[in-house]
């Protein structure tokens, strides 16, 4: 082994150290600077002549110039393997629940523990045989993670095909003990493993192709899936101001999202709302398969006081995390709260070298940033026919609420569905408080599309006599304008809205879905014969107050039938 | 064996600039000037020149006066003893107490575990029905008071000091006005809370930057007090004044500036401290009660726009009341369903009424008839602002529900509020409209 590479800090400013090296360095390898018993993880970000400049991902203080500083070589990459679901990491995949046992209530800087344990063994089965001809991210076999048939796959990083020169038998196995020896054309030997490592900022190519994202990932919120939906493979963003209800609309998302496996990167946001997560999660039960969310669930989390430079690599850890259950042909949701807190962890990066600053002191680089990490969001076609997905959805936190800001318009141009949160909404206790004359979506939704437009246009049509109203006044709207805005909201009280605290009511089938936009879509198209406004309005308030008590029944039982035939016989 | 320097190459601000060896990252030093002691922090480290904020200002400081470096990171004594004394911004006694030098503790220590943390669960009572009934507090929580200067924040915070069963208080001011400290320190001293009071005042009189210390200090020696089983509430006044000394430094070292002169790093600063905020699993808690000014009323002004993000809901102080609107306590829905079964129903249509009567009081001003419906919630509105949102008034929770039921039931008939059957059955005031 060659000698361990070194240097000396020169300079400390915030959390960018800047160190005098012998030799060379590599662009983005990890390095550690020993400060006493401590080791603190840094990175290499720019290299001028003999100096270089790292972000640490730990506090600086106390830190001196002149304390040395180790290379490692390696970029910064995460651990894969069995035994992901269900856990809770920082940035750095550091496993918290373990972290505190360990180190009680603080998070004490410098100590890493492994995101895996190594001791613990799996019952693998192997599925490739001695003399199979494979290639990276083929399928050696499987243990059982959980629901999941977890598939080990040749390491991702292997070029070319390979020769399986030995497999393991059906066993009990731990992460360290080779499970498989595969020769590359060149005739050297790799082991296999039950885990894998992989750079986190590099996206994982092992797949045929990418697909276009069609099928929709259904939410089970009626405004995102019916009107603004997201595909599987597609990528959305959530701007809005703060208390608009971007974390909750994430969090219900996180438990009713139709998907295998969601992951959640808790960006720079408040530890409570994790917390939450963390605690609530084991409890509730999946619908799907009966089995508490925690279990299809993987967290990771760095908290707004945690260290800044790990907030900047938190998202590309859970990125990376969730292409690797793509491989295994699952289909996984990326839900990261917040981007702007990534992007300012970039910005703040940025100022302490000293960069020119663009628009609001954002980095250049800020869009081309944004892009590539949406860019890792797909459904591929995997070597053996199977597809997997990756969706991304992001919520933006602009300054002021004002969407005009960088982080928001950088998203904007690379996502396939926005889905913008009001103050006006939100003050009116309307949730989600997704905006429908604001936002839009790229993908298609379940519903007809035909039908989607005419709910588009009701609302527009809605908000428009309702703003004329406030100049003219009830008196100088004709009837049949009046009417319309009463359809609008109407639509908007008893479809768009959705009352998280309702068992029933916060989340709906897409098959219920589409029965319930029919049905009020029917409602929406007839023509109504009204004597004056007041029996108009009566008319549709008495309509809304049944369909709210229709959304709170379960579907298709007896209270809902019965609900069903009032509302009928009103219309 | 504290090294001593005597090369300041450099003065700018309230940044020094002196030669040293072995210095580290954050460690303090002592200046001693013509006019005295003053305490320095290193912020930055270049080879050989080693930069510190000086708190007492750089005003009268010679290229040729000493500086100490204590070799080790800003400290603050914690424990029972600090409980009733008076302290400025780098800890030094206000007061005629002795100086304190026992139980020393870092202060900006590590994060919080996030899986250390519990879920809120327990309500704190003030007394005043817009945060009891609409928005109630929790121990753990983290909550500005966002408001113009000349409202009476002030007055607020140590209304919800003496009444909230909490065991001990820190009051952290920051470029606070004499009059206000001494009205702080004389209506806990009225109401017997000052024994269990610690301050940290940096009055506006005193240097800018001095307050920069103020919240650390009273978080770290709160988070002492937390670790020891203690219900601790934090109150920071004004924290606006405390960003502007971010801004401050951070023009002085040539950092970039990110919005309207504030450093691209405000959001993690604010946060590092509101995040002290903390219910532990197996210990005490941390509960944050802030007073953040909006200049010119604008809340979209960098730093309550930046808080805002961070806390845990806000309080809209707006002539003299806590608006309805805008305000929010994110943490209500864990408590108020475990108080009384009727706190959310009166929480949720008391608000959607006031809602209504606000139309209502715009339609009256562009001259538009009043229909009885109008008027019935011009009667309601009044009474709602008259004996609900103001400050003056000072009931228990249970007390306001009731109160909530009589104002519902001498404006309208129960149908006209849209509670449900089982509710108005259970609660409606048997002398009301039916």
């Amino acid at each position: 082994m060659a000698l361990k590479r070194k240097g000396n800090i020169t300079r400390i400013n915030g959390n960018m150290v800047t160190v005098a090296f012998k030799g060379f360095v590599v662009q983005n390898e990890v390095a550690y600077i020993i400060h006493g018993e401590e080791r603190l993880k840094s990175e290499i970000i720019r290299v001028r002549g003999k100096n270089a400049e790292m972000q640490v991902y730990e506090s600086t203080s106390g830190l001196n110039v002149g304390e040395e500083v180790e290379l490692t070589g390696e970029l910064l990459s995460v651990e894969l393997g069995p035994g992901l679901l269900g856990q809770i990491f920082d940035g750095l995949q550091n496993p918290l629940p373990q972290l505190a046992e360990q180190c009680g209530f603080f998070l004490k800087r410098g100590i890493y523990l492994e995101a895996l344990p190594d001791e613990a063994k799996w019952d693998f089965t192997a599925s490739a045989k001695k003399g199979n001809k494979v290639r990276a991210a083929d399928k050696l076999g499987f243990v059982q993670e959980k629901i999941f048939k977890h598939f080990i796959m040749v390491p991702f990083g292997l070029e070319g095909a390979l020769e399986v020169l030995s497999i393991v038998e059906n066993g009990k196995y731990n992460l360290k003990e080779p499970i498989a020896k595969l020769k590359d054309l060149n005739g050297n030997i790799h082991e296999a493993y039950l885990e894998q490592s992989w750079p986190v900022k590099i996206p994982i190519r092992a797949y045929s192709e990418k697909l276009k994202p069609q099928e929709p990932l259904v939410t089970k919120m009626r405004l995102i899936d019916s009107l603004f939906p997201v595909a599987r493979g597609g990528t959305y963003c959530i701007p809005g101001p703060f208390g608009a209800g971007k974390t909750v609309l994430q969090q219900l998302t996180s438990q009713h999202a139709e998907v295998d496996i969601v992951i959640i990167a808790a960006c720079g946001e408040r530890a409570g709302e994790v917390v939450e997560t963390l605690r609530t999660f084991p409890e509730i039960s999946d619908p799907k398969t009966g089995k508490p969310l925690i279990d299809r669930t993987v967290i990771i989390c760095n908290t707004s006081s945690m260290p800044v430079a790990a907030r900047e690599s938190s998202v590309y850890t859970a990125v990376t995390i969730a292409e690797y259950y793509r491989q295994m042909g699952l289909n996984v949701l990326l839900l990261a709260d917040s981007t702007s807190r990534w992007a300012q962890a970039m910005r703040e990066m940025s100022g302490r070298l000293e960069e020119i600053p663009g628009e609001e002191a954002f980095p250049a680089y800020l869009e081309s940033r944004i892009a590539s990490f949406y860019e890792r969001a797909g459904v591929v076609k995997l070597h053996d026919g199977s597809t997997g997905s990756v969706t991304i959805g992001g919520t933006v936190s602009p300054a002021g609420g004002n969407f005009e800001e960088p982080v928001t318009q950088g998203t904007l141009k690379v996502v396939g569905a926005f889905h913008g949160l009001s103050r006006e909404r939100s003050d009116a206790r309307r949730y989600p408080a997704i905006d429908p004359l604001l936002s839009w979506s790229k993908y298609k939704s379940f519903i007809d599309e035909s039908h989607v437009k005419r709910g588009h246009d009701i609302l527009l049509k809605s908000h428009n006599v309702s703003q004329m109203m406030k100049v003219i006044g009830e008196e100088g709207t004709s009837l049949s304008d009046y009417v319309d805005y009463l359809k609008g909201e109407f639509f908007d009280f008893v479809y768009l809205q959705q009352n998280a605290f309702d068992e029933v009511d916060q989340a709906t089938t897409s098959e219920r879905q589409i029965y319930i936009f029919n049905f009020i879509y029917n409602i929406l198209e007839a023509e109504f014969d009204f004597e004056d406004k007041n029996k108009a309005l009566h008319f549709f308030q008495k309509l809304g107050q049944q369909f709210r008590g229709l959304n709170s029944a379960k579907w298709k039982d007896k209270e809902f039938e019965k609900i069903e035939k009032e509302i009928s016989s009103l219309l | 064996m504290n090294k001593v320097y005597t090369d300041i190459i450099q003065i700018a601000g309230d940044v020094i600039t002196v030669e040293a060896e072995g210095v580290a990252y954050m460690d303090i030093a002592e200046i001693t000037t013509r006019f005295g002691v003053s305490i320095a922090q290193v912020i930055q480290l270049n080879g050989k020149r080693v930069s510190l904020q000086v708190f007492a200002g750089s005003r009268g400081i010679s290229t040729g006066d000493k500086v100490r470096f204590l070799g080790r990171p800003m400290r603050v004594a914690s424990g029972d003893n600090l409980l009733g004394r008076i302290f400025n911004g780098s800890g030094m006694p206000l007061d005629k107490g002795p100086v304190l030098s026992e139980n020393l503790i870092d202060i900006g220590g590590p994060p919080v575990n996030p899986s250390k943390r519990i879920i809120p669960n327990k309500m704190i009572r003030t007394g005043i029905p817009m945060i009891d009934v609409f928005n109630s507090l929790v121990v753990s929580q983290k909550l500005p008071i966002f408001s113009i200067a000349g409202e009476p924040y002030n007055e607020l915070l140590a209304r919800v000091a003496i009444q909230a069963e909490v065991d001990i208080i820190i009051l952290g001011g920051m470029g606070l006005k004499n009059d206000d400290y001494l009205f702080f320190r004389d209506t806990l001293e009225e109401h017997g809370a000052l024994s269990r009071s610690i301050f940290f005042i940096h009055t506006a009189a005193d240097p800018t930057v001095e307050c920069l210390l103020v919240p650390d200090i009273s978080l770290a020696v709160a988070e002492n007090f937390a670790l020891q089983n203690k219900r601790v509430l934090v109150l920071l006044t004004d924290m606006t004044n405390f960003s502007d000394s971010l801004k401050e430094i951070a023009i002085t070292m040539e950092q970039v500036p990110s919005n309207r002169g504030y450093p691209g790093d405000l959001y993690s600063q604010l946060a590092a401290r509101y995040e002290k905020a903390v219910d532990f699993d197996t210990a005490g808690s941390i509960t944050i009660l802030a007073a953040t000014t909006m200049p010119g009323d604008d809340v979209t002004h960098p730093v309550p726009d930046n808080t805002g993000y961070i806390t845990e809901g806000q309080f809209y102080l707006k002539n003299k009341v806590i608006e309805p609107f805008g305000s929010l306590s994110r943490l209500k829905q864990q408590v108020n369903g475990k108080t009384r079964d009727d706190h959310r129903t009166i929480m949720d249509m008391m608000i959607q009424l006031f809602a209504s009567y606000r139309e209502t009081l715009e339609k009256q001003a562009m001259g538009f008839q009043m229909s009885p419906w109008d008027k019935k919630l011009l009667q309601y509105g009044t009474r709602f602002e008259k004996d609900m949102m103001s400050l003056e008034v000072n009931i228990p929770l249970e007390k306001a529900l009731d109160l909530g039921w009589e104002i519902m039931a001498t404006c309208f008939t129960p149908e006209e509020t849209g509670i449900k059957p089982s509710m108005i059955k259970k609660y409606w005031p048997k002398n009301g409209k039916d």
